[in-house]
């Protein structure tokens, strides 16, 4: 069931990004922006992670889990540590989307040869 | 706002700019939200089937098998955007194919393969983030501001 429910609720948030493509004719970087940023108020109120649990994959793929997981990752440290725990712990959970993209951006780099 | 961008220009360039509006192509807004959801919807099906084989084989649990799949997906796009398939997906898919975490690989490897003739350091190295960039600065903002409201109101507030 769990994988109905990612294929839809996956789905669903492609097609609000496509809305703010088409219908408030934003560029790709505001639309990605604008979903980061929902991603991590949605955290914020504590409704992410029912949604993970609901929609696996779904919620997680998408762009929106970016600003999830930064936030997860500042709360995590922030209960330790308090306010100074926002600042370190930013990334904690975060780091594999941005190091997996800047390692197999490099490694991209090497292997293939730029057309045109 | 786009009154107020009127107001400055000249009466024959008011002209042309509503006339441009009446041309200007529409957009299939519908069709294009259904391939969105069909590819954005496939994506997320295999990140599906790639968490259940990380839950699975490894120790992970539903909430931390995101990570391992945001990664194995990053990776599958290097090869998709080295061959040139995930441009063709993306004329395609539109958003489909840019708000799943694949569209923020590729536009991290497709910079990075792009740059790679003005050397290594000041090719890649700097225009790596140029596209990404702005998802990252922005997450990390919005991010901050989020737990610190969130704090405070934790700490302070009773919550």
């Amino acid at each position: 069931m769990i994988f109905f429910w990612a294929f839809v609720i996956g789905g669903f948030i492609c097609v609000i990004g496509q809305i703010l493509f088409d219908v408030f004719k934003l560029n790709p970087g505001q639309t990605l922006t604008i979903l980061v940023i929902l991603g991590a108020i949605l955290d914020g109120f504590g409704w992410y992670e029912p949604l993970i649990d609901f929609a696996g994959a779904g919620v997680t793929v998408p762009i929106t889990s970016f600003g999830n997981s930064l936030v997860h990752g500042a709360m995590a440290e922030a209960e330790k540590h308090g306010l100074i725990g926002v600042v370190t712990g930013m990334f904690e959970v975060t780091s594999a989307g941005i190091s997996a993209a800047i390692i197999f951006g490099v490694i991209g780099a090497i292997i293939f040869k730029p057309k045109g | 706002m786009a009154d107020k961008k009127k107001k400055k220009l000249t009466p024959e360039a008011q002209q042309y700019q509503s006339y441009q509006e009446k041309r200007e192509v529409k957009r299939p807004i519908f069709k294009n939200c259904i391939k969105a959801f069909f590819v954005g919807g496939t994506i997320c099906l295999i990140g599906q089937a790639i968490s259940t084989f990380y839950i699975y084989y490894f120790d992970f649990t539903e909430q931390t098998a995101g990570n391992p799949t945001v990664a194995t997906l990053i990776f599958i796009t290097m090869f998709l955007t080295g061959f040139g398939v995930y441009d063709r997906i993306g004329q395609f898919a539109g958003a489909g194919s840019a708000v799943p975490v694949t569209g923020f690989g590729n536009a991290v490897v497709a910079s990075a393969i792009e740059h790679r003739t003005e050397g290594f350091v000041l090719g890649v190295g700097s225009n790596m983030l140029k596209l990404a960039g702005p998802v990252i600065v922005y997450g990390v903002f919005s991010a901050f501001v989020v737990a610190l409201i969130k704090t405070i109101l934790i700490k302070w507030g009773g919550l």
